[in-house]
């Protein structure tokens, strides 16, 4: 009768099947629809981009586990895999392999593995890779091939500046946003990918898409990307509405220059963001006013990497301040 | 809109495999073991010997000082043995092993006690019947009833709240009591009231249980003082603050009582056996056990006498299925985990549940990806990532300071953790460390 080992364990007896891979993979899947645009925009260098930063994130981690650390080998839980994927997004197409070669060493060995690996690190792998590449490589980092429409091939894109790179350079000669609206691309193009800029950015629908599954998928709650967001549109709608020849539509600002990808993709990264719904927010708001400090007042036209880094440095001083209200405290005794 | 606590609390899958499976009586044992630590608090006194004769419902052990509890023989038999044995919690504890009288007809004829409704004794008199009659709460915690039930001039209570939620998955040893003796729980409710002069009561039920609440619904149709809330199935809804604030929106103070804000608790199996100690003079000796697992062919709920081998229990539903890796005393999520299954039933055993292989299973231990989940499902609004942390790393200051001894241990932070983080176990251990600090400081 008692022939099988009974075990001993503490309670809780049951676990729910959540695992931090299956969270890992859900990510992975909500990409797919931006990887699809891209491919569909960017042809084959879309393909090779990803690829590349993909094999090689996962590369570095078991190379550097193996070799290096001597640690047990992590290259499964997909974590590698996400760096990789988000590394390439914010690439432009076409970027030299070696340089997300370089990216992929950057993110992965040194804002990951070097800070303990998975769980450990303070600052989200893929833009400090994406980061290091826009400052070493300022150039070809900002070289971005552009879908050109009415093109039956889109796979045939001319190079060209993404939408508030447009805005920025006019603003900066004198240009209105009147005389600029001319050179920028619709709404409804921007909403479907049909612009300048990095492989994962370009459809705000797809992107949206995935972030509908994540939401579903509770991988993310709605905190931080509507707090990123909405700062984000309140702010330039405040400059918009008071000088609309200088300062883009609110709209324009969240629908590109990778906002949606950062507010859906990057700032929820689980390791990287504050554990408080409370926090979330406070986090999310920041990253949203710096963003728009730096589109309207800094010299780059995106921002939202820079300004997700910094709101990174901030987690655990957030969480250290941003409690979860314990239960019984601080109640007026109420007697009824 | 059905009440529940707005903070935390996850739902595991109820697995309440027997709620339609009448409570069946279990075969007289042949020999109970009655340890003198059934309940919180200081150890009874035994004042038996061996060979003595003893009889149903006599005191074997006696209660060892105001928080402490009597303890009268489940049988008629001999005293054969006052031995060490293993109980629930692991550890070997004193008890009084009773060989069954087979010849002793009270062993087998079962007295139908029919509805008594008068309540014939003084507030006074009622309190202390609880008391002399070993009444200890029947949920799980096995606090002393009368030690609850003994309220300083300087409280008032304006609520009794009976806690018939049983969230734990699988248990359904009190849905099953208030299908099959609602009326006597309405008694023993009315006894309370009276006895505390408290002018309301409320029965707070989970939403799974709907006969149950229509059942108290129907009886109290001519009552205006006695109410029936339908609660939202939310797990750890059964811990004592959590219910009181999905009832009466009162949050408990940190390390304070229910009494503090004016409200007294208690499980609708302990309302069951107030009301038998009061109305028909019955020691508590017998309770009804869950006996589950998704292998265990004729599960069902059992009423059983204190001190009942565990595998009896076990035999009664057809043996252990192969493959079983834990036999657990209690509900999935807080119960403890047996040793062996010569363990008995104490009064605080609401259920056995046998988990096999597949279920049983941890998942390896991952790094913390702080994904916040077990933040966002604790119900005390602690981080048990972070109290994890600190008790790993030896921090005990540092976790007292973060709340942990206000943890009520419910084990949703590790049901929740996609990491398979041992929470609770550090949490626990954290604990306990952090206990000694406080007494040794003051
Ligand atoms: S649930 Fe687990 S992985 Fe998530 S924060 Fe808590 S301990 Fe970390
Ligand atoms: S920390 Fe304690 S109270 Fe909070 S979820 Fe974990 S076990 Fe429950």
């Amino acid at each position: 009768m008692d022939s099988p080992p009974i075990v001993i364990s503490a309670s809780p007896h049951v676990h729910s099947d959540r695992t931090s891979k299956r969270i890992m993979y859900d990510v992975v899947i909500a990409m797919v629809p931006a990887f699809l645009v891209s491919l569909y925009v960017f042809g084959i260098n879309a393909f090779i981009a990803t690829a590349t930063a993909v094999v090689s994130c996962l590369l570095f981690e078991y190379l550097i586990q193996k070799y290096l650390l001597k640690t047990a080998i992590t290259i499964a839980d997909g974590s590698a895999l996400i760096t990789g994927i988000l590394l390439a997004f914010n690439l432009p197409a076409g970027l030299p392999i070696w340089m997300i070669v370089v990216g992929s060493l950057v993110a992965i060995g040194i804002a990951k593995l070097s800070f303990g690996g998975l769980g450990f690190n303070i600052f989200n792998p893929a833009l400090v890779g994406r980061v290091f590449l826009l400052v070493s490589f300022p150039v070809q980092m900002t070289l971005w091939p552009t879908a050109v429409e009415n093109n039956t091939t889109l796979a045939d894109a001319v190079t060209g500046a993404t939408t508030l790179g447009i805005i920025k350079d006019g603003l900066q000669f004198g240009e209105t946003m009147t005389e600029l609206s001319a050179q920028l691309p619709s709404h409804l193009n921007l909403f479907l990918g049909i612009t300048g800029g990095s492989l994962g950015e370009m459809s705000a629908l797809a992107l949206v898409l995935g972030g509908l599954y994540l939401l579903a998928r509770k991988v993310i709650s709605w905190h931080i990307p509507v707090a990123v967001l909405g700062t984000m549109a309140l702010m330039t709608g405040i400059f918009w509405w008071a000088d609309p020849q200088h300062y883009a539509n609110p709209l324009i600002h969240v629908l590109s220059g990778g906002a949606i990808l950062g507010a859906f993709y990057m700032a929820t990264d689980l390791v990287t963001s504050p554990v408080t719904k409370k926090g979330m927010l406070i986090f999310a708001i920041g990253i949203g006013v710096i963003t728009v400090v730096i589109r309207l007042f800094g010299s780059y036209p995106e921002g939202i990497s820079f300004a997700i880094l910094i709101m990174n440095a901030f987690v655990p001083l957030i969480n250290k301040y941003f409690k979860p209200r314990r239960f019984g405290s601080k109640i007026k005794a109420k007697i009824v | 809109m059905l009440k529940t606590f707005p903070k935390g609390g996850i739902h595991p899958p109820e697995n309440k495999l027997t709620s339609s499976k009448p409570i069946q009586r279990l075969p007289v044992p042949k020999v109970v073991y009655v340890p003198i630590a059934q309940h919180i608090g200081i150890p009874a006194e035994i004042i038996v010997d061996r060979k003595d004769k003893v009889e149903i419902g006599q005191v074997i052990a006696k209660s060892g000082g105001f928080v402490s509890s009597n303890i009268h023989s489940p049988v008629a038999g001999t005293v054969t043995k006052l031995d060490m044995i293993v109980d629930s919690t692991g550890y070997k504890k004193q008890c009084i092993v009773i060989r069954t009288d087979a010849k002793n007809a009270s062993n087998f004829v079962e007295t139908e006690y029919p509805l008594k409704k008068e309540i014939a004794l003084e507030p006074q008199k009622i309190l202390q019947r609880i008391s002399d009659y070993g009444i200890v709460g029947l949920g799980g915690a096995t606090f002393p009833s009368h030690v609850k039930l003994n309220i300083k001039a300087d409280k008032k209570i304006d609520c009794l709240i009976i806690n018939g939620v049983e969230c734990e998955p699988y248990l359904t040893a009190d849905h099953r009591l208030m299908l099959e003796k609602a009326e006597e729980i309405l008694m023993g409710i009315q006894i309370l009231m009276y006895a505390l002069n408290v002018p309301r009561a409320i029965i707070g039920i989970e939403n799974n249980k709907r006969d149950a609440i229509e059942t108290f619904k129907k009886l109290i149709l001519q009552e205006p003082k006695i109410q029936v809330a339908a609660l939202q199935v939310k797990y750890p809804q059964g811990g004592e603050k959590q219910l009181v604030r999905a009832l009466l929106k009162r949050e408990v103070p940190k390390n304070g009582l229910p009494l503090d804000v004016g409200v007294i608790v208690h499980n609708v199996g302990t309302i069951f056996a107030i009301y038998q100690a009061v109305q028909h003079n019955k020691p508590l000796i017998e309770r009804v056990v869950t006996v589950t697992g998704k292998k265990m062919g004729n599960a069902s709920n059992f009423w059983v006498k204190i001190g009942t081998p565990i595998k009896d229990l076990i035999t009664e539903v057809g043996g252990m299925p192969e493959g079983t890796r834990k036999i657990v005393n209690g509900g999935p999520m807080m119960g403890k985990a047996l040793k062996n299954t010569d363990v008995p039933v104490t009064k605080g055993t609401s259920g056995i549940l046998v988990i096999s292989e597949d279920e049983a299973s941890r998942g390896e231990t991952k790094p913390c990806i702080r994904c916040g989940e077990c933040v966002t499902v604790c119900p005390m609004g602690l981080e048990p990532h972070l109290l994890m942390n600190l008790s790993e790393k030896g921090m005990f200051e540092n976790a007292g300071h973060e709340d942990i001894l206000t943890c009520i241990e419910c084990g949703s932070c590790s049901y929740v953790c996609p990491s398979h983080r041992p929470l609770l176990d550090y949490i626990r251990f954290g604990k306990s460390i952090v206990k000694k600090l406080d007494v040794s400081k003051n």
